[in-house]
């Protein structure tokens, strides 16, 4: 029956309002993108970024790391600006001796001691600190603008899927470190080699995960109604897309932090580091390694670590958390 | 799975290819000084030009990279110009697979063993200290750096158990640190997997329905929530796998244990372009056919993993 109306040409508006069985005609007008109902699903007055704040506050021990994380960085970049500190290259003279202070064990003058030139510890894990924050907060951004572009594209783009998949398969069947003791190797050791070879590394993994997270929700029933509906690109990119994938974005830009300082400690070992002139974790714990055989001389290599540590775990700790807290699936 | 198996390997093929070639392409960047070993300083211009010429380093790139796969299809990687010069890369490096083969195997199956049954207690205690005290541990050896712990675990536990600092091959025992250390952090990995699988699986209603029937919960654990764990194995290997390579570069080094890994840092300290860009080739090779073979065995064990294409989700 329907054929034969098919058939027979377009129908008249009487034959329509005839088979809608007196239903009104407006209903199959395409839908207008109307903002205030598009509040109108959500309940009363929920808010992201508060419930992921509520989320993150409940969770004790990522609160004491946070306490921790923003009192190591808060000094780390203050403490130049203290009266009292010394240069962390400065190598200190005995002016009674007119000889170097070396191996000078912890105490009033040198808090943490000096190491085996005379040059003041605890001046140098600060600045060491500084460098190796510096070198993770630059590769960190980087990564992170770098993975979710090339992410986006590879997640959206269905026809550059194939090609982009292909090309991930062969870089990361590389190990990493091969990858970056290469890069390090062909370009000289200095600081801006250090960063090309980690961002060159670093952004294959947060680009997979965005792009697996974009797969996965954006034929999702409410995006698909979110675009009958008209509703804008910007408006789906930023309250359909968005709070999915900010949970996986800075879950992996907060590990790449540590995972950077552990890369820098790994290519000073195998003398690929930044040159010794410029204080920094890797250095640090490199001569720590060095005379760690002489029990009496291990402060050296124990304060470099433990403060390396603190921020490695606190970022470790506080990136799952985060990422715990803003992921809305999580949220009431 | 013949099919997949065909696929795969064109597909390992093809990237050992562009890895090979984007090797030798890099390496030629590098300034040509390190072809010279000591004597560089010695030569004159014009014997410089000749012991370049000899060595083809002055043709365009495409003849070299063409005579470089003409040596490697003859098993010839070039020969080492400092750290034994003269002598053929391959045949500096063939003793020193052995060592690196074995530990890195033997690190790879007790990091399964281990991690498995981490991950399995964790789910069984869960919330309780138990599953603390592991997750303590997880978190510690990934987020902080290898290079880290594993000095202190050489300083402190060689000296609390007495065990040797170094490695030396007459004696057993000081193959236990070396080969522990190399599977902590694939531990830490295999008992994240398998807890949150074990979360999500004894969640379900099969097994809901298994403990309402009265089965003991051994038995559902054997049964029916074992039976699947490779699922967590094969998500976890391919990264295992390359995390391995990764650690027995700083490990055999450390350890002293003439391996692979730690010749490749000692050629990287004296500059040995040659034998750096041949123990690279063979590093990339390892991962890739590491990988090829993890799949494989994934895909043997479980028939789902070829349907689900393990190479684009992983």
């Amino acid at each position: 029956m329907m054929r034969d109306r098919m058939s027979a040409g377009p129908m008249s508006p009487e034959a329509i309002r005839a088979a809608a069985d007196g239903l009104d005609a407006s209903l199959f007008e395409p839908a207008e993108f109307d903002a205030s109902s598009g509040e109108r699903g959500g309940y009363s007055n929920y808010s992201y970024w508060r419930s992921t704040a509520r989320g993150f506050i409940k969770n004790r021990v990522a609160l004491v790391f946070l306490a921790l994380l923003v009192t190591l960085l808060v000094f780390t970049f203050v403490q130049p600006l203290l009266p009292g500190q010394k240069s962390p290259t400065k190598i200190h003279i005995d002016p009674a001796t007119g000889m170097q202070y070396r191996n000078v064990e912890p105490g009033a003058e040198f808090w943490f001691g000096t190491n085996t030139i005379g040059q003041d510890l605890w001046s140098r894990i600060w600045s060491g600190t500084r460098t190796s924050l510096l070198i993770g907060l630059i590769v960190g951004a980087v990564e992170m603008v770098v993975g979710i572009a090339f992410g986006a594209v590879w997640g959206y783009v269905r026809r550059l899927d194939g090609v982009i998949t292909e090309l991930y398969n062969v870089l990361n069947n590389i190990p990493t470190t091969i990858v970056l003791m290469l890069l390090s190797y062909i370009l000289r050791p200095s600081f801006r080699t250090m960063v090309i070879a980690m961002c060159a590394t670093g952004w294959l993994g947060l680009a997979r995960f965005v792009r697996n997270q974009i797969v996965i929700i954006r034929d999702r029933e409410y995006n698909l109604a979110s675009r009958c509906l008209g509703t804008p690109t910007r408006r789906i990119i930023f309250k359909n897309l968005l709070p999915y994938l900010v949970s996986v974005i800075m879950l992996q830009t907060a590990l790449s932090i540590p995972g950077t300082i552990g890369w820098e400690v790994f290519l000073t070992y195998i003398g690929l580091g930044l040159p010794v002139s410029i204080p920094s974790l890797g250095n640090l714990v490199n001569e720590g390694r060095q005379i760690m055989m002489s029990p009496e001389l291990r402060y050296q290599l124990l304060f470099p670590t433990v403060v390396l540590s603190m921020i490695t775990i606190s970022f470790y700790v506080l990136g799952n958390a985060f990422s715990d807290a803003s992921d809305p699936r999580n949220h009431v | 799975m013949l099919k997949y198996t065909v696929r795969r390997l064109l597909q390992s093929l093809v990237t050992l290819l562009i890895v090979v070639s984007a090797v030798f392409l890099l390496m030629r960047l590098l300034p040509v000084e390190g072809y010279f070993g000591d004597g560089y300083d010695k030569l004159s211009e014009s014997q410089r030009e000749a012991v370049l010429q000899k060595m083809g380093l002055l043709d365009p790139w495409y003849v070299q990279l063409g005579s470089f796969y003409a040596g490697l299809l003859r098993g010839d990687l070039g020969v080492s110009t400092i750290y034994r010069q003269d002598v053929p890369v391959l045949e500096v490096v063939a003793p020193r697979i052995p060592y690196s083969m074995r530990f890195g195997l033997v690190a790879i199956a007790i990091a399964l063993v281990a991690g498995l049954a981490m991950g399995v207690s964790m789910a069984k205690h869960k919330g309780r200290a138990l599953d603390k005290l592991w997750t303590g541990y997880v978190v510690f050896v990934s987020a902080v750096p290898l290079a880290v712990y594993l000095l202190f675990i050489q300083l402190y536990v060689t000296e609390l158990f007495g065990l040797p600092l170094l490695f030396d091959k007459y004696r057993p025992s000081s193959w236990i640190l070396p080969a522990l250390s190399m599977s902590l952090g694939s531990i830490a990995g295999y008992a994240m997997w398998m807890r949150r699988y074990m979360v999500d699986e004894l969640n379900k209603d099969y097994i809901r329905l298994a403990m309402a029937k009265g089965l003991p919960r051994s038995a559902i654990m054997v049964r029916h929530v074992m039976r699947n764990a490779y699922v967590p194995m094969a998500q976890y290997l391919p990264a295992s796998i390359l995390m391995t390579i990764s650690g027995s570069i700083y490990i055999e080094s450390l350890y002293s244990i003439p391996g692979m890994g730690g010749l490749l840092v000692d050629v990287i300290q004296r500059q040995d372009n040659p034998m750096v860009q041949g123990l690279v080739l063979i590093f990339s090779s390892i991962g890739i056919v590491g990988l090829f073979l993890g799949d494989l065995l994934m895909a043997l064990f479980d028939p789902r993993i070829k349907l689900a294409k393990s190479e684009a989700s992983r």
